[in-house]
């Protein structure tokens, strides 16, 4: 029932957006939406914590402690962009950036972004995660190019073809696993369910699922924005509005790692090696050196948040390719942070940009003085993002690169390599642009708030402590993914 | 009644000998009422060839050996060639020590001097056509190798004889890497045997034109024997095709009924041809000279379709 | 109609559908390619019915349909309009050098082959061999949307990959759950509403759908 409340909110709340239009109320039915879908959330996340994992509407819907977390996590941090992009998008329209009619099309699409992501998360067919996940793409790509820039629309074009080139590859992927599948289970939808597919996954043939491994992992890996196929990750991020950079570096990449994170379940129990694993650790090490060499170079705020954000998904694979249950348990807890510290940080972004009309670096400065929340909601998202203590990512990290040590220690000075340049990297280009004096062209504005405040206040907890049920909902994930 | 293969070959020859000027003149008849023109004679081919003998030869100053003997040894080989293609019959004695490696070999052979003799007297049309027929040769054989070992992959064996015989027993029809190999051939018979649109063999402009700038600077006889062999190899490429892609009708025994009962099906197919022939030349333009590239590499494409398809699909 | 026969007309039809995808990776002109496609589309929409029929599968007519009707009627149809409303139909495209991209084309029908190997090896359809046409048609729509740098040929190799991945789907399994077809269909009818409008914007911006004049967002040193 509540699952069935969860999908439909942010469906009906497209649909009445996109009736709404630019009327003045319209960036608050948006929030209430968003926020009506974060409440139906915590109720099935208590219900998760209560009885354990569901399987409801004849198994098409399963939820387990993998997705409920990542579930809360999306309707929170949509919630919040909603909050955000309210001031936003108000002051581009101001602006003239956009006018009414884009207005209506980029509230309708935030939502119905939302309800794909969220149906990736609760759907039990492995068929129909990637309906969404593709669903998800396409409902951004129009909103990447929202600003009709030839850059945005360059970019927006970037990400259309090759995440649909990658996409592609993955339902390749899902077909061979449906081939190996159908022989064990029978045709029919329920050959593509993933709790029977787990149950059975040893009885799976092992050349199949390796081969469905290698398109699944290129396929879902390209939305993850793993090198060398990230190409359109930055472009995306630094053309598109400000808030769809918040959940695609926020969201969209986790949900993309969660799809292939549930493919590798089913492949290793098949195989019963961890060649799958190998191939991550791989594609994960690699993004982690390239993005953060490649932060040195950037001029472009977002674009080097967006690196950022290359690098820590980097870190996430790896470590779930890494498996064991420290390694694992960091790579949950990475997803959580990164994506909160993240999305903070392009709130930031979004407000400081908007301050100086400009998104180069170099002509961004004195943001404590022009507006403390800002100054200081970067200085401390930056000081999150590269894993200072006591902020979450530091904990994660930290867990990550000890189970490195223990389990793959050849791997471990690559990380720290890595960690270190991009450590680096932020600082050198964050600090001048937070401390300083105001430059004469900065303008003042009003900016939201709330939604920075609470990301970094979870991150802060989460660095120095971890709730009872987070922890118990973790550690029943890593047993699911061992 | 049994006849012995020896005469087969000989039948086979003396057919290749005098059928094929008819086949040329078929051609060239069926292509004038296309275009709504009085037809020659179909014996005109033969006159033609007659007049030639009758003339003297004119050398040039420089010629060399290789200008003279050129025209015997292309004719030479040409002949031979009839020996090896079943024409009549699969019972060939030279079909079992001459393949179809052996064939392009021999075609390659026969290309080769006329391209030498085409340079040797050293005229500018004459290097140019060699040049031309050169960087064609370079693309049509690996392509005509190609198409003709996806035939012998379905038939297991390289020999002609032996190909036609396996194909005229196979059952199934739909075979896809024999109509990938079909197509290769046709695209490479028009390029080698010097058709639109490729090469036009009916006109001597100067831009365009390739085989003929070759053998431009030859007179009477030996201009008799190139052009019969040039005949002889538009007659020997139809039978080749007729061989590995249409093998029905081609007798399978020594028995005389049988043999002398393929004579009759071997014309009706020609004419086939010559009719498709006709259909392609003025259905098509002549294509630049560059585009030849492209045109031989698609060739060279469906002959490794045809190839792949047969390990994928069959 | 009895299994050999079907099993022989549906590798023809196989060796049609690799045929078309060369076709579109050569292709220049603009009106051809999307016959070439249409055509494909067709191929496809028989194989699918004819599989079907054989394996007693209702469900891969509905999917016969779908595609005759989105890859055959609709998607044409929707890119012929385009192209003759940005008045780009008669356009000829510069392709890079075709010898060397069919060779490429080989190769990468031959790695197809290779990779499918062990599974032609598991399968026990009638279908199975048809695999590494499909892969292989994937792959090539892949290499056109690589090599061509015009908006429309990409799109049209995009929805290349997308017939062989069907392709894939009715060869390796008899299809795969109604469900999923018709939630790919849909995704599919979404992508081609955005790439329609991709094409309006790009034109109206780059004054040219050629991709190449797309190089603002480049990685400075």
């Amino acid at each position: 029932m509540v699952l069935l409340v969860l999908l439909i909110v942010p469906l009906a709340a497209s649909l009445a957006l996109a009736f709404i239009g630019d009327r003045k109320f319209a960036p608050e039915v948006n929030i209430l939406g968003s926020a009506a879908t974060f409440a139906a959330s915590i109720r099935l996340a208590l219900q998760v914590y209560e009885q354990g994992p569901i399987l409801a509407g004849d198994n098409f819907f399963f939820v387990d402690a993998f997705s409920v977390y990542l579930t809360v996590l999306t309707a929170f941090v949509s919630m919040t962009t909603s909050i955000f992009s309210r001031r936003y998008m108000r002051r581009e329209r101001e602006h003239g950036t956009i006018g009414s009619r884009r207005i209506r099309f980029y509230h309708a699409m935030f939502q119905l972004f939302i309800f794909a992501m969220l149906l990736c998360l609760l759907t039990n067919n492995v068929g129909i995660l990637w309906i969404s996940m593709e669903l998800a793409t396409l409902s951004t790509v129009l909103l990447v190019s929202l600003y009709r820039t030839p850059a945005a629309i360059e970019a927006a074009w970037k990400y259309f073809i090759l995440c649909g080139v990658g996409i592609a590859l993955a339902l390749f992927g899902t077909v061979l696993l449906y081939f190996a599948a159908e022989k064990v289970l029978g045709a029919g939808g329920a050959a593509l369910h993933w709790t029977n597919l787990a149950k059975v996954s040893n009885q799976l043939e092992p050349t199949i699922l390796s081969l469905a491994f290698v398109f699944l992992m290129v396929g879902y890996g390209t939305k993850v924005g793993l090198v060398p196929i990230h190409n359109w990750l930055p472009d995306a991020h630094s053309e598109g509005p400000t808030p769809i950079s918040a959940v695609l570096s926020g969201l969209l990449l986790n949900i993309a790692l969660y799809a292939l994170v549930r493919c590798k379940v089913l492949v290793d129990g098949a195989t019963g090696t961890n060649h799958s694993g190998h191939i991550m650790m791989g594609f994960g090490i690699i993004s982690i050196i390239v993005a953060s060499f490649s932060l040195l170079r950037q001029k472009d705020i977002k674009r080097l948040f967006a690196y950022s954000s290359i690098e820590h998904m980097g870190i996430a694979t790896f470590a779930f390719g890494l498996g064991g249950p420290v390694a694992t348990f960091g790579a949950l807890l990475h997803m959580l942070v990164h994506s909160l510290t993240k999305s903070s940080i392009f709130f930031t972004v979004g407000h400081a940009s908007q301050m100086h009309r400009t998104q180069e670096m170099a002509k961004i400065k004195g943001l404590i003085r022009g507006n403390p929340l800002v100054g200081w909601g970067l200085a401390l998202g930056v000081m999150a993002i590269v894993g200072m203590p006591p902020f979450g990512v530091f904990t994660s990290e930290f867990l990550i690169l000890t189970a490195t040590i223990k389990d793959a220690p050849w791997f471990a000075p690559f990380l720290l390599l890595g960690l270190g340049v991009s450590f680096a990297a932020l600082f050198r280009r964050a600090q001048p642009m937070v401390s300083g004096e105001r430059p004469p062209y900065q303008h003042r504005l009003k900016v939201a708030h709330l939604p920075v405040i609470l990301h970094m206040l979870v991150v802060l907890v989460l660095g120095l402590y971890i709730p009872k049920f987070l922890a118990e909902w973790f550690q029943t994930a890593v047993g699911l993914l061992k | 009644m049994i006849i012995h293969p020896l005469f087969i070959e000989i039948a086979q020859v003396g057919i290749l000998l005098f059928v094929a000027p008819a086949f040329a003149g078929w051609v060239k008849m069926v292509k004038c009422w296309f275009q709504g023109r009085t037809a020659p004679s179909l014996f005109q081919p033969y006159r033609d060839i007659r007049k030639l003998f009758a003339k003297d030869v004119t050398l040039a100053e420089n010629a060399s050996w290789i200008f003279r003997f050129t025209p015997y040894l292309v004719f030479g080989v040409s002949v031979m060639a009839g020996g090896i293609i079943p024409i009549l019959s699969t019972d060939l004695p030279l079909s079992a020590t001459a393949d179809v490696i052996a064939l392009v070999a021999l075609f390659a052979i026969a290309r080769f001097f006329t391209a030498l003799a085409g340079m040797d007297i050293g005229t500018a049309f004459g290097g140019m056509g060699s040049s031309r027929e050169m960087t064609i040769a370079s693309l049509a054989e690996p392509a005509m190798l190609m198409a003709v070992f996806a035939v012998s992959l379905v038939s297991k064996s390289t020999s002609l004889s032996q190909m036609a015989f396996v194909i005229s027993q196979g059952h199934s029809m739909l075979r896809p890497s024999l109509v990938f190999a079909l197509i290769a051939f046709i695209l490479i018979a028009l390029a080698e045997t010097g058709r639109v649109p490729v090469d036009n063999p009916a006109t001597h402009l100067e831009l365009t034109m390739i085989h003929e700038a070759m053998i431009l600077e030859y007179s009477g006889r030996h201009l008799a024997l190139i052009e019969w062999a040039s005949m002889m190899k538009l007659f020997l490429f139809t039978v080749l095709g007729i061989a590995s892609f249409f093998p029905w009708g081609i007798a399978q025994s020594d028995d005389l009924l049988s043999v002398f009962l393929s004579f009759p099906v071997l014309l009706f197919k020609l004419g086939i041809v010559g009719l498709g022939l006709v259909l392609i030349e003025t259905g098509l333009a002549k294509m630049r000279i560059f585009r030849i590239t492209e045109f031989l590499g698609s060739a060279f494409l469906f002959a490794t379709l045809g190839m792949l398809s047969y390990f994928m699909l069959e | 109609m009895n299994m050999q026969l079907a099993s022989q007309v549906n590798s023809l039809l196989a060796a049609l559908i690799l045929l078309t995808a060369f076709g579109l990776v050569v292709q220049r002109r603009m009106n051809a390619l999307l016959h070439l496609f249409a055509w494909q589309g067709f191929f496809l929409a028989v194989s699918t019915a004819i599989v079907g029929y054989v394996g007693g599968v209702r469900d891969l007519y509905i999917s016969s349909v779908l595609t005759l009707s989105m890859k055959v009627i609709l998607l044409p149809y929707i890119l012929h309009k385009l192209i003759v409303k940005l008045r780009i139909h008669k356009e000829v495209e510069t392709v890079v050098n075709i010898p060397t991209t069919m060779l490429m084309g080989i190769v990468l029908v031959i790695f197809s082959y290779h990779l499918t190997a062990p599974i032609r090896e598991l399968s026990t359809l009638v279908t199975r061999s048809t695999l590494a046409v499909a892969l292989a048609t994937v792959m090539l729509g892949f290499l056109m949307m690589i090599t061509r740098k015009h908006a429309v040929t990409q799109i049209i190799g995009f929805l290349a990959m997308e017939n062989g991945l069907l392709f894939a789907a009715t060869s390796a399994t008899y299809g795969m759950p109604l469900v999923v077809e018709l939630g790919v269909a849909l995704d599919l009818l979404i992508a081609a509403f955005i790439f329609g409008m991709f094409f309006f914007h790009i034109s109206t911006t780059f004054d040219s759908l050629d991709v190449d004049q797309m190089a603002r967002l480049k990685e400075e040193d």
